[in-house]
């Protein structure tokens, strides 16, 4: 019901247009149930009375009903579309604002492709339902219904003996759709099955190939194939026999509309020109009645799509910005304290992710997050501009709460490079530039030289204009990843995060990068989360995360000595015996200066 | 009288069908070819030669059945009716019934087989473009992405299945019933029959008209959907992206801008489909008043009866309801035979280059790899690896080094054979790598890569997938080897956790060590390994080193990697710059040289105080 009241609330600000929509289709089914009436008077009052002249005007009225009946088909066509285009409209909109405002925690529950759906099948679906509820919806009761009643009318008895024939083939009607219901599931899972299949051998043929198992996947496929072939056969075969049957029970109708039409005939209860009226509208009937079975399925995809849009609609954006929120003064000096914050997932039962993290970044230091894979870094830089809120404790920038800060000043001041690397279609300029719109070509420039981009991008044909293909596939890993930082170099933030940012970049390259940031990031807070080693060892603090805990803290020189995780994870980096070749190589290095 | 079943059940049929699952939108789309794609098509239909025949003498009965039952009611109401005849009236009743259930019965049987028939067409349709799809080289895979590839061919499939379930015989019977019509108004009623004839040009320039506007308006639509749908997944999935550079204004600006444009095309092309059905039924009734008016006119003329009227009026109703199939199945065909032109597409790409048939089987080998002047680049201008020389010898690790970008992969593609090399050979244990039998050539290389792919299927069944016929024990043991028995035990099923396609379910590191395990399993004699532990966190990767220390033992191994430290353990460091082997030497007189390696290796120690 709620969902039906949602439904209509898109459909409100149109009701003129489908008002309208629906007065000019009671015409239609009004004229088009006027013909065989109609037919009756040319038969009963023309031929059988032999006057020309009643023949002639009959017609003419026929032609005027007609007309009218084109008129209001042509204008119910335009304005039922044009509600359910505008119905569909509304609620991609709605859907994509409301995107637009969830926080990361929303986002993690709604992947991309349910949401998608959301805006793609499930807005169509309305769409149907709106304009099918607006034609068919009503046209087909209405000319049920008023059939029926003309029927009644040309001839109470004979009307009243097909009612049983009419009521059984509703409930062929019925029975053949809920029995098929269940088919059309099994088929798109079939379907879906053999989709998948073939997806993965597209997606996976390196492997196939790599492994010699086609023929084992030529039989994976085969099955699909057959299964999906064999139930795909059941149904069209269902199919196959329904609409005959349900032409064979109304034909009985015809005949015996024939028959017993024309015994009342022959005893003058009833005119030739009734009788043919009379069949007239049990072939009128067959319509309405096929179709009120397809209303009914749009109907029903119509109510489950606006309830999976509704869950969208509905859900409450989990960071909310509090109401008095305070700016961020103009130059920050950005310090960033973690104070005893613990964090986990909303909804997750998995458990916390960070405990009991006490941190302080002082204003233009380098603070490096050293951890295994699920130790929580991410988590941990994600409270930072308030992706999420932390479920205990508090995050603080230049000593103020988060939570109390105003959004925009706040993400204003951080730049970030996420772990996942995400271009827009578009230029690589205009990548570039996204962290900041207004910056100048030179500023795009310098902030891809500090990135140690503008050699690779200098070496493709149209350069800067170079096209990004979407999510920046016709880019390699590292590449993406230099593009990414640029992006956040421009924004000349006062927190500068990297999250793992480096990892598909080789070593001298991300030296390199480094040494350049190193420069840009003077005074500027900087966080960097990171798995190998040599990415964290000139921070002015390394933090080591195990288990959401903080494990140790200090520089390297100093967790070389203290802490015994930290000497584990640079000793499986580095290999064995790497003092000796530490020293070698430095040495080395040394000896060529 | 005669219902003309099909249009009605095949248009909820199709709702039915396209009104499930994700991501199927309706398509209109006109092939390049539509004759020769037709063409290709039946051919599909070659098999079942027979049985068509049959099933095209069944429509033609029905079809003449289908013409009979208006006939005799006219005559019952003209000879009978009028004459209070009711014996004969019964008798035509009977006729009518008899006439009704046989032509329900035949139309019954023809689409019962068509339904077999047309689907199993589309099954040796889909294998042979599965076939196919096996055979294609990788270099195919490589320029075409699989997502565009994916969506494309199950597009396609899709358009031609739901062309096919929409029954084209009804079509075909419904033109055959149109025809039928004509020639029994003209045998029973000359006059007015060429009154009839007057509708004709009316309704072929109608439903070209429709056709026409609603082909037009829906490609329209459809361009502007993609760009609209393209925008939202690119916004959706960068959101958070987004969010953090507080772009959401700009997003909604462009939306907007895109979701109009959808919104004014779908008015535009919908405007015009949805005409087509009222207003068939409106052209139905202009049939209806031209039979009672000329009908009329006749009959007070003698020159016509009532029941011949009541015929005539019947015929027309069902000369007129093609036209509302006509549309519908006009567009499906449409994207049927524009997506059918794709698979042939697909079908007639060159396959992988066939092994020569003097190709030779690869007994047990010893695994020495030796390349000798290799000349090689995707594009035959621009060569990648321009003149290399590598010498593997058997039971050694090789590890490759080199900047991202030098030419790694490109050896592993090489030497697998997923691309032919330009000039020079590969070969091993002397033998000539052309020669060999690409399955036993590969058969005998165990590969773990950095993209790691999952199947769809149990965990154990993707371990698996490195040896058919292994046990188990043995994928567990294997499994153990890679380090991955510790995370697969924790999953909800363990082994027998089922990996759904989009396995989120799992890390990257994760699908690395099965992925490891996996070649664990399938002992081969090469080894090769393209940065396979490039997402594992360092102490795992360490813990997985020791285990793939040990299975390398006695195989000869590639390994490819950014990690130094991974490649401490090879017997040789080949370190590749632009396509060249720049050094080549252990780890310690690579070091020593103080080239190319010695910079790589240093850089990871820089800035580091004494």
């Amino acid at each position: 019901m709620d969902t039906i009241r949602k439904i209509f609330s898109f459909v409100k600000p149109y009701r003129k247009v489908a008002t309208l929509s629906l007065v000019l289709l009671f015409i239609r089914v009004c004229m088009d149930l006027s013909i065989p009436r109609l037919v009756e008077q040319v038969i009963d009052q023309g031929i059988l009375k032999r006057d020309l002249q009643a023949v002639w005007v009959t017609s003419a009225v026929m032609l005027g009903a007609t007309i009218i009946d084109a008129l209001a088909a042509i204008g119910s066509s335009i304005y039922s579309v044009r509600v359910g285009q505008s119905v569909s409209r509304d609620v991609r909109k709605a859907l994509f604002l409301k995107i637009q405002k969830f926080s990361y925690g929303n986002l993690d529950r709604f992947s991309t492709g349910k949401l998608m759906v959301r805006m793609t099948n499930d807005a169509d679906a309305v769409q149907r339902f709106v304009q099918i509820s607006l034609r068919i919806g009503a046209s087909a009761p209405l000319t049920l219904v008023g059939s029926i009643i003309l029927m009644y009318l040309t001839n109470h008895q004979l009307a009243l003996s097909l009612v049983p024939l009419l009521a059984v083939t509703s409930a062929v009607l019925v029975f053949f759709s809920i029995k098929m219901e269940p088919f059309y599931q099994v088929v798109q899972t079939k379907l879906d099955w053999l989709n998948t299949v073939l997806q993965e051998n597209i997606a996976g043929s390196r492997l196939v190939k790599a492994f010699v198992r086609s023929e084992h996947e030529g039989q994976r496929f085969e099955a699909a194939n057959e299964d999906y072939t064999r139930n795909m056969i059941k149904v069209m075969q269902i199919n196959s026999a329904m609409s005959p049957v349900m032409t064979l029970l109304l034909n009985l109708g015809i005949v015996y509309g024939i028959w017993a039409g024309g015994l009342y005939t022959i005893r003058g209860s009833m005119t030739v020109g009734q009788l043919v009226a009379f069949i007239n509208y049990l072939i009128v009937i067959l319509n309405p009645l096929m179709q009120m079975s397809m209303v009914a399925l749009a109907w029903a995809n119509g109510l489950a799509s606006a309830q999976r849009i509704n869950e969208v609609l509905d859900a409450v954006p989990e960071v909310q910005e509090s109401a008095d929120g305070t700016a961020l003064p103009e130059s920050t000096r950005a310090s960033v304290v973690f104070d005893d914050v613990s964090f986990h997932y909303n909804g997750s039962a998995d458990g916390t992710i960070l405990k009991g993290i006490n941190l302080v970044a002082e204003p233009g230091k380098t603070i490096a997050i050293l951890g295994a894979t699920g130790a929580g870094k991410s988590s941990l830089i994600n409270l930072i501009p308030r992706f999420y809120d932390a479920s205990q404790g508090c995050v603080a920038v230049d000593g103020v709460d988060v939570r109390r800060l105003k959004e925009d000043s706040l993400l204003s001041r951080v730049g970030i490079v996420p772990q996942e690397t995400i271009l827009f279609s578009g230029t690589i300029r205009d990548n570039i530039r996204y962290g900041r719109p207004s910056a100048t070509d030179e500023e795009v420039v310098a902030a891809a030289k500090a990135a140690q981009a503008h050699d690779f991008i200098q070496s493709f044909p149209q350069g800067y204009d170079s096209h990004v293909e979407e999510r920046g596939s016709n880019l390699s890993g590292g590449q993406k990843q230099r593009i990414a930082i640029a992006r956040a170099i421009i924004t000349q933030p006062d927190i500068l995060i990297l999250d793992d940012s480096t990892s598909s970049v080789d070593v001298e390259t991300e030296t390199r990068i480094q040494d350049a940031l190193a420069e840009i990031m003077q005074g500027r807070t900087a966080f960097v989360v990171a798995q190998r080693i040599s990415t964290v060892l000139n921070a002015d603090k390394i933090v080591v995360l195990d288990k959401g805990q903080v494990v140790a803290e200090g520089t390297h020189r100093e967790l070389m000595e203290t802490s015994p995780v930290y000497r584990e994870i640079y000793d499986s980096q580095l290999g064995g015996g790497v003092h000796m070749e530490e020293d070698e190589a430095t040495k080395l290095e040394v000896a060529e200066k | 009288m005669s219902y003309q079943s099909g249009s009605q059940t095949t248009t909820s049929m199709r709702e039915r069908l396209s009104a499930r699952g994700p991501g199927r939108p309706m398509r209109y789309e006109k092939a390049n070819d539509p004759r020769q794609a037709m063409l290709r098509l039946l051919d599909y239909l070659k098999p079942f030669k027979i049985t068509m025949a049959l099933v095209m003498v069944f429509v033609l009965i029905y079809t003449l059945l289908g013409l009979l039952a208006p006939y005799f009611m006219g005559k019952a109401i003209d000879d009978f009716i009028g004459g209070n005849d009711t014996a004969g009236l019964l008798r035509m009743a009977l006729y009518m019934l008899g006439a009704y259930v046989s032509n329900n019965l035949f139309q019954a049987i023809a689409n019962w087989i068509m339904a077999r028939v047309s689907q199993d067409a589309l099954k040796l349709l889909r294998r042979d473009l599965f076939q196919h799809l096996q055979k294609l080289s990788i270099g195919f895979f490589d320029t075409h992405p699989a997502g565009g590839l994916m969506s494309r061919l199950t597009n396609d499939i899709d358009a031609i299945n739901q062309a096919v379930s929409q029954n084209v015989i009804s079509l075909i019977a419904s033109l055959l019933t149109m025809v039928g019509i004509l020639i029994a108004m003209f045998v029973l009623n000359a006059w007015l029959a060429m009154a009839t004839l007057l509708v004709v040009p009316i309704m072929i320039w109608f439903s070209e008209f429709v056709a026409k506007y609603t082909l037009k308006g829906f490609q329209e639509l459809q361009f502007h959907l993609g760009g609209l749908n393209a925008l939202a997944e690119e916004t959706i999935s960068g959101q958070k992206v987004i969010k953090a550079f507080r772009r959401n204004e700009s997003a909604i600006e462009e939306f907007d801008k895109r979701n109009q444009a959808v919104y004014e095309a779908g008015v535009y092309a919908n405007s015009y489909a949805l005409l087509l059905m009222p207003l068939t039924s409106v052209l139905g009734n202009f049939f209806v008043i031209v039979l009672a008016g000329l009908g009329g006119w006749l009959a007070l003329r003698d020159m016509v009866t009532i029941g011949m009227i009541a015929t005539f009026i019947n015929y027309g109703q069902n000369f007129v309801s093609p036209l509302r199939q006509i549309s519908n199945i006009y567009n499906s065909i449409q994207a049927a035979l524009a997506g059918a032109e794709r698979v042939f597409e697909i079908i007639d790409t060159k396959p992988e280059i066939a092994d020569p048939p003097d190709a030779v089987a690869l007994q047990a080998i010893k695994g020495h790899v030796r390349f000798e002047h290799v000349k090689f680049g995707y594009l035959p201008d621009t060569p990648i690896i321009k003149d290399m020389t590598l010498d593997a010898r058997a039971g050694q690790i090789v590890a490759l080094v080199g900047p991202t970008g030098a030419g790694k992969t490109t050896i592993v593609n090489l030497l697998t054979r997923f691309y032919e090399i330009q000039a020079g050979k590969i070969t091993i244990d002397g033998t000539d790598i052309r020669s060999i039998r690409k399955e036993d050539l590969r058969q005998k290389l165990g590969l773990v890569l950095q993209d790691t792919f999952l199947f769809s299927g149990t965990v154990i069944d993707n371990i698996r997938f490195g040896r058919l016929d292994a046990s188990d024990e043995e994928c567990i043991r294997a499994a153990e080897m890679a380090d991955a028995d510790h995370f697969i035990r924790q999953l909800p099923e363990g082994y027998q956790t089922n990996l759904s396609e989009r396995a989120g379910n799992l890390s990257q590191g994760q699908r690395q060590l099965l992925s490891i395990s996996r070649a664990i399993l399938a002992d081969p004699a090469i080894l090769i390994l393209d940065e396979a532990t490039s997402s594992v966190d360092t102490r795992t990767e360490a813990r997985i080193q020791k285990a793939l220390l040990k299975l390398m033992e006695g195989r000869t191994s590639f390994v490819i990697a950014h990690r130094l430290s991974t490649i401490r353990d090879a017997d040789a460091v080949v370190v590749i710059d632009k396509g060249n082997i720049v050094e080549q030497g252990t780890h310690d007189e690579l070091l020593s040289k103080r080239g190319f390696y010695h910079h790589l290796y240093v850089s990871q120690f820089k800035g580091q105080a004494i």
